[in-house]
């Protein structure tokens, strides 16, 4: 397919690669936070498991089941929090927010794969499959 | 039955979307609206709105001869023996929400066994599951053949002389199976049950007769039939209708209201409680009276010479997956291997096609397929072979580009 196809700036190589190719996944055992989202609207999941310890993550992993946007997400997610404290991560959720829906977004953070998902915006319906893993990052962040 | 000039009353359809013109394969979700809906809406707003049943001026008489006669008109539509029998709701979930709010609670209690099928949509599962919760009662469920068909030796053997309800869908809105539902309501009558009909994927699309069917209760939505969202009906007959008590409380419902008591109106008024659905119910007796012209028949046949048409091109597509048996209502629900089904959508989106993909609010059938979520493309009277063609070329496209970026 041509590269100046319309859903090129949607399917983008290192979306593709993440959903093909996911990082991270599985379930970590005995980790304090672990946290279970879905979207009841179209049936995407996410089980994530991560372990904070001294305020930082020091490890995490997905499992989960959805289309390839929301598991790309998920992927990215994880490879970008990892190592990071919990306000680094938090912050990088405040932006992926921003950045998802449109609005402009703090441009200071270097984002990495994740900025390849700035075209979901484009893509109104789509907005919640990249979303959930976040929610579900956020959500284990208070549970820590 | 001329589709063209059926278009022609549909001004939705006539766009373009993502730079193609609009092929609407989601008429299952919900239908698009006819012009004689649209200007019936609109002259009532326009001519003589006013609240039905209460004040004695001209515009009040007219709304409320508007909305008994669609009463009357939907009557006729489904063949009920008398208009005390047609309530006007907000759309199917409400009607069977009311039969087991109302029936239900009054009539099961523990031990007794309700029934279902693996097929339910979640508004003819959950006022079901919450029902049996709240009773003691036993939730069963009549098992599916492979093909997504029920087989009346299952219908037989789960319907015992304890089911006080079958609850069953007339049409399933992802299989597209046409159930027995005659049959089911002859088996359930003979050990005492009473049967409730989801006929929101049916009575659009095809003759519903409710004393041939010979149910007790019957829920359709008037959104899915070229009517207006918000209004829906609940059939059911006279002899329970009448024992049942209203769920809602309030003005327009009621007889004599006193200080520590009050009586009701007689059916079918004591269960619309509140100013009425009076707009919607006018929409819908417009849609009645277009479906109706059309032909049930004549609809019925379309959409089953369009679905068999897909069923057969999509056969030709390899890695695509259709669930449901051949013989079916006029949808097909799809998978298309490597590609999840919002990908799919997102695709046929881009090529102007409106498909729905998802869990179709049947997360058990889904689990019963074995998939977390399926596409699905549904036809209505207003939909021909050559959209048909565009979405198999799209389908195409979606399996190619999915193939390209892997």
């Amino acid at each position: 397919m041509s590269s100046n196809h319309p859903l090129d700036q949607l399917y983008r190589q290192v979306i593709m690669d993440h959903y093909k190719n996911p990082r991270n996944r599985g379930v970590l055992e005995g980790t304090n936070v672990d946290v279970n989202m879905n979207n009841p609207t179209c049936g995407d999941r996410i089980h994530l498991t991560m372990k904070v310890e001294d305020g930082k993550v020091a490890d995490v992993k997905f499992e989960g089941e959805g289309c390839s946007i929301s598991m790309s997400s998920a992927s990215m997610m994880t490879q970008a929090i990892k190592g990071k404290t919990v306000e680094e991560a938090l912050r990088l959720a405040h932006i992926f927010s921003d950045m998802i829906q449109g609005k402009e977004y703090d441009d200071s953070v270097d984002l990495g794969d994740i900025e390849a998902l700035q075209g979901v915006s484009k893509f109104p319906a789509r907005i919640k499959c990249a979303t959930l893993a976040w929610k579900a990052l956020e959500k284990g962040l208070q549970q820590s | 039955m001329n589709v063209n000039e059926i278009r022609a009353l549909f001004p939705i359809l006539h766009q373009q979307v993502n730079g193609h013109p609009l092929v609407y394969f989601d008429s299952a979700a919900t239908s698009q609206k006819p012009l004689p809906v649209i200007e019936a809406l609109d002259r009532y707003y326009r001519e003589y709105n006013s609240n039905v049943h209460r004040g004695v001026h001209t515009l009040g008489t007219k709304a409320t001869d508007a909305y008994e006669g669609a009463r009357e008109k939907v009557r006729r539509f489904l063949n009920a023996q008398s208009a005390q029998e047609i309530i006007f709701t907000r759309g199917t979930t409400a009607s069977l929400n009311l039969v087991a709010s109302s029936y239900g609670r009054a009539n099961v209690k523990e031990g007794d066994e309700i029934v279902i099928t693996y097929m339910e949509h979640h508004s003819n599962l959950i006022p079901w599951q919450q029902l049996a919760k709240q009773t003691g009662a036993t939730l069963k469920y009549i098992p599916l053949q492979e093909d997504g068909t029920i087989d009346l030796r299952d219908v037989e053997a789960t319907i015992t002389k304890a089911a006080k309800i079958v609850a069953i869908a007339h049409v399933s809105n992802v299989l597209g199976t046409i159930n027995p539902v005659r049959e089911i309501a002859r088996i359930a009558h003979e050990r005492g049950a009473v049967v409730v009909v989801d006929a929101a994927q049916s009575a659009p699309h095809m003759k519903v007769d409710v004393q041939e069917l010979d149910c007790d209760f019957l829920a359709l939505s008037g959104h899915k039939m070229c009517g207006p969202t918000g209004i829906g009906v609940l059939y059911g007959k006279k002899k329970w209708l009448e024992q049942m008590e209203p769920i809602e409380f309030g003005g327009e419902m009621i007889d004599f209201v006193e200080l520590y008591d009050s009586t009701w109106k007689e059916l079918p008024w004591k269960f619309e409680g509140g100013t009425p659905i009076i707009a919607g119910a006018i929409g819908l007796g417009a849609a009645i009276d277009f479906l109706e012209q059309v032909g049930l028949d004549a609809i019925a046949a379309h959409e089953h010479e369009l679905a068999q048409y897909a069923l057969e091109r999509m056969a030709d597509i390899e890695g695509v997956t259709v669930y449901g048996p051949k013989e079916r209502a006029g949808l097909v629900t799809f998978n298309i291997d490597g590609v999840h089904p919002h990908d799919v959508a997102t695709v046929l989106d881009a090529e102007g096609i409106a498909i729905r993909a998802g869990h179709h609010c049947a997360q058990p059938l889904m689990k019963w397929l074995g998939v977390t979520a399926t596409a699905r493309a549904s036809f209505y009277l207003y939909n021909t072979k050559e959209e048909i063609d565009r979405f198999i070329a799209a389908l195409q496209k979606a399996k190619e580009y999915f193939s390209h970026v892997f």
